[in-house]
């Protein structure tokens, strides 16, 4: 249930909306980053060893 | 118990932490989202602030954790420049996007709370301007990081860089205090005596501030999983290159 925000009901909407959609940006973009690189490592291995 | 310094070996580090990870992850998911609940949903409107109050509930959690994470940065590029610890090098360069997000969640969370509150979203004020420069430090970190090829070289610079930024991490903390004038007030916690905030928004509040140090250890220890995978990389790249 919605609590009643009043006359800052804008306000308030705002600072949650950005707050929480930056934090989600932030552990996409660590999320992402870090399987790239873990992917890239061990394709890497992967084929050096292949050739070893 | 292992000793601090073993996680110096990115080895013991990364076995350590595929179990701390999902643990702290999941932590910080439950605390955060505990708080943040309750602060909006449960707490009462304030008889000068009305709801806006609720927004002390991102505001302040986000601004103790900015200026917490360049900390954390501080100490991480000490060990470095003293220790040669490549770990807290990483993990230096892995908080700094944590840190430069606070800092963006506490000045637009500030803006937004401003506006209705102190008629304006900025004022030049020494904690505002002290945090704002603090941001464009955070920014000029991560672009120094990229910027420089060699690892050790990045890390002796950013570490530099990082004591100099430390000034304006203490002054964002402690402006209002320093200067005792501007729109900012104190500090909105305090264990002193009669302390201002009611308990009513003070354990809500205590309750997000846990969470988003959980959200901060979680993303940095993941953050720094993956420097150190990209380092080893590196290293395997440019040992073909000179075979």
């Amino acid at each position: 249930m919605m609590p009643d925000l009043g006359r800052y009901a804008m306000e308030v909407s705002l600072a949650y909306v950005a707050s929480l959609g930056l934090l989600a940006v932030l552990v996409l973009w660590v999320w992402l980053r870090g399987r790239a690189v873990r992917r890239a490592l061990d394709e890497f291995e992967k084929d050096r060893r292949g050739h070893g | 118990m292992a000793s601090f310094w073993e996680y110096a070996n990115p080895l013991k580090f990364m076995r350590t932490t595929d179990w701390l990870l999902p643990v702290v992850a999941m932590a910080a998911l439950v605390v955060t989202a505990i708080g943040l609940i309750w602060g909006f949903f449960l707490t009462p409107d304030d008889f000068r602030q009305g709801a806006t109050v609720k927004i002390v509930f991102l505001h302040v959690p986000a601004a103790m954790m900015a200026i917490n994470a360049w900390a954390m940065m501080l100490v991480a590029s000490l060990f470095w420049l003293i220790r040669r610890h490549h770990v807290s090098a990483l993990a230096a360069k892995a908080a700094a996007p944590v840190g430069l997000v606070m800092t963006l969640i506490g000045l637009i969370t500030g803006a937004v709370w401003g506006q209705p509150m102190w008629g304006t979203w900025w004022a030049w004020d020494p904690r505002l301007t002290s945090f704002l420069i603090l941001f464009l430090f955070y920014l000029g970190y991560i672009a120094l990081w990229a910027a420089i090829e060699d690892p050790d070289t990045g890390a002796d610079l950013t570490a530099v860089l990082c004591l100099v930024g430390t000034v304006f991490a203490v002054l964002s903390r402690y402006a209002a205090l320093f200067w005792n004038q501007g729109l900012h007030q104190g500090a909105s916690l305090s264990v002193a005596p009669g302390t201002r905030m009611d308990w009513a928004y003070k354990a809500p509040l205590y309750v997000s501030m846990t969470g988003f140090g959980l959200i901060f250890v979680a993303l940095v220890l993941a953050g720094t999983r993956t420097e150190i995978r990209a380092r080893r990389m590196k290293a395997l790249v440019a040992r073909e290159r000179m075979a």
